[in-house]
């Protein structure tokens, strides 16, 4: 405490107010992973819990292939739908930044995120309407003679999750973008200009590694909800397109085996943390050149 | 222009799906398929003789009501804490606090219900999805307050206590003003999250559930399917009034700060 008395009355205000939200965080979040961490390494004999310390949780949950099946499907939908939301963002994020007049950049930001506040379940719903063996995309093509029958691979697959999860998370990925784009200085980019390089190597060379940071946090902030999702696999994903989330979710509620249930969130969590740990390590090189 | 182009083709993308939605409300057949049967507002008539859907409805304006204001009012602390002096550790404090946004929402289901039903075994309600949605509009809140916060001079908050103001009297009646706009913007973001809100809602209520929860039940009764698509339509129809309103406060706090507007919500 003897720190905090050199601090200024203003700092010492501010610790009081910000005390209030991190003690609702500490009480609502950290001491619940705590308990979910705990119960991880207990055991459940049907309606009793055993309070012995065990991995065994660890071990089905990392041994069984359907688990492991299960996680393994789900980073790799999760990645897809990273890579397959953020190359569709860009060009979004680049032309509102640098195309859009700045009086209108609020009113395109604001068409961008609407559709992201509407009803979440309804809209993935109506994506299986849209996607279905009669659905509005497979009548559309053949009215208009694209093909000759329709379309199967798009629907109750991974194909279905990853188009789906793309659209629920654009403006995850565009906004970030956009605020890199906004501050990169455009004098640099004419500068580029004018000692002879080209618009495609501007873009390579200037504008994009100083996008970079956007690009990064864009894709965490899409990879890392995208695995605890549950709603859109179930909806359209079929029984190949059932992720991770499924299964805890599945233990919790249905099977009643809450300490299974915690293994697998808890070994789908660190997965997360380290293959977004791994990623901001990769690309280091862009993070700290700002 | 020919990414003018594909913004188009991104923004058609985007609105597909809503736009599907009155298309089927008003179709007069149950299947959820081209073509069109014809004009009917039946589905709409059904809404209103729904005993459970209006429980269901009453269950999710009671929570986001409690839990807007109550994430409005966490959100606050932190983002006038943000625009004060520095303290060790500020940063971690700040970004814990943000946690829950980059958190898959399954963690935070699982674990309230581990704690809530297994730790002090308490029965589910409102209250449980209250405080988790509580939890999780807060960061969103600090968002949007930041910026009402940080574009204020606080030398006008030191005058009206060098006029003799308390500190309160000073907050009450210089700097709330200032940020009302903000504050509201807050309300109405984290009561249309709230209300939307699923993953969550379907872990921790009780034998009571929420609109989202209410739906996700008709979602496996295809008879069920045109009234959830016109139910979809009013809370579509909904949302972006509500949003539009908050947009239109967050500007006029920007405009009332006499800063000029840089982007959207996030």
């Amino acid at each position: 405490m003897a720190s905090l008395g050199r601090l200024g009355d203003d700092a010492k205000r501010a610790i009081k107010l910000v005390s209030v939200p991190f003690a609702y965080a500490v009480l609502l979040l950290a001491l619940p992973l705590a308990a979910v961490l705990l119960f991880s390494f207990w055991t459940q004999d049907f309606l009793d819990i055993d309070r012995t310390f065990t991995l065994r949780n660890y071990q089905e949950a990392l041994g069984e292939p359907i688990y492991r099946q299960l996680l393994v499907r789900s980073v790799l939908i999760a990645g897809s739908v990273t890579v397959v939301t953020v190359i569709l963002a860009f060009p979004i994020a680049y032309f509102v930044s640098f195309h859009v007049a700045p009086s209108r950049k609020s009113l395109w930001l604001f068409l961008i995120t609407i559709p992201f506040w509407t009803s979440y379940l309804i809209r993935v719903f109506l994506w299986k309407v849209i996607l279905g063996y009669n659905g509005v995309l497979n009548t559309s093509l053949l009215g208009l003679g694209f093909i000759d029958e329709p379309l199967t691979f798009i629907l109750y697959n991974a194909n279905a999750v990853v188009i789906t999860l793309a659209h629920a998370f654009a403006p995850f990925a565009i906004l970030p973008i956009f605020v890199a784009l906004e501050k990169i200085d455009h004098s640099l980019i004419e500068a580029s200009r004018d000692l002879g390089e080209s618009r495609v190597t501007t873009f390579l060379r200037v504008t994009l590694p100083l996008a970079m940071p956007g690009v990064v946090a864009a894709a965490l902030i899409v990879f890392i909800p995208t695995i605890g999702d549950y709603v859109t696999p179930r909806l359209v994903g079929g029984p190949n397109g059932l992720m991770i989330a499924n299964m805890i979710q599945t233990q919790f509620l249905r099977l009643n085996n809450a300490p299974l249930g915690a293994a697998l969130a808890i070994v789908a969590m660190l997965c997360v943390t380290v293959i977004a740990l791994l990623f901001i390590w990769l690309n280091r090189k862009w993070l700290r050149s700002q | 222009m020919s990414l003018r182009i594909y913004a188009i083709a991104y923004l058609i993308f985007l609105y597909a799906p809503i736009a599907l939605l009155p298309i089927f409300a008003f179709n007069d057949g149950t299947i959820i398929a081209f073509p069109l049967q014809g004009f009917t507002t039946e589905w709409f008539a059904a809404l209103a003789t729904t005993p459970a859907l209006h429980e269901a409805v009453q269950n999710s304006l009671i929570i986001a009501v409690t839990s807007a204001v109550l994430a409005t009012c966490l959100g606050m602390c932190a983002a006038r804490a943000g625009t004060m002096e520095d303290f060790p550790g500020k940063r971690g404090v700040l970004g814990f606090i943000m946690l829950p946004l980059v958190l898959p929402e399954i963690i935070v289901a699982v674990s309230l219900l581990v704690v809530v039903v297994r730790v002090f075994g308490l029965t589910l309600g409102n209250w449980t999805i209250i405080l988790a949605h509580t939890l999780i509009c807060a960061p969103f809140c600090i968002a949007v307050l930041n910026g009402a916060f940080q574009n204020l001079d606080r030398s006008m908050e030191e005058a009206a206590m060098d006029l003799g103001q308390s500190r309160w009297g000073a907050f009450r009646l210089v700097t709330l003003p200032l940020v009302a706009p903000g504050i509201i913007s807050s309300l109405l973001i984290s009561f249309t999250i709230s209300l939307d809100e699923f993953i969550i809602a379907f872990f921790l209520s009780g034998n009571s559930p929420t609109m989202p929860v209410y739906i996700w039940g008709l979602l496996r009764f295809p008879e069920r399917l045109p009234v959830v698509m016109a139910l979809g339509t009013i809370l579509v129809a909904l949302s972006i009034v509500l949003l539009t309103v908050a947009e239109l406060m967050r500007r006029r706090g920007l405009a009332r700060a006499g800063l000029k507007d840089t982007g959207g919500f996030l």
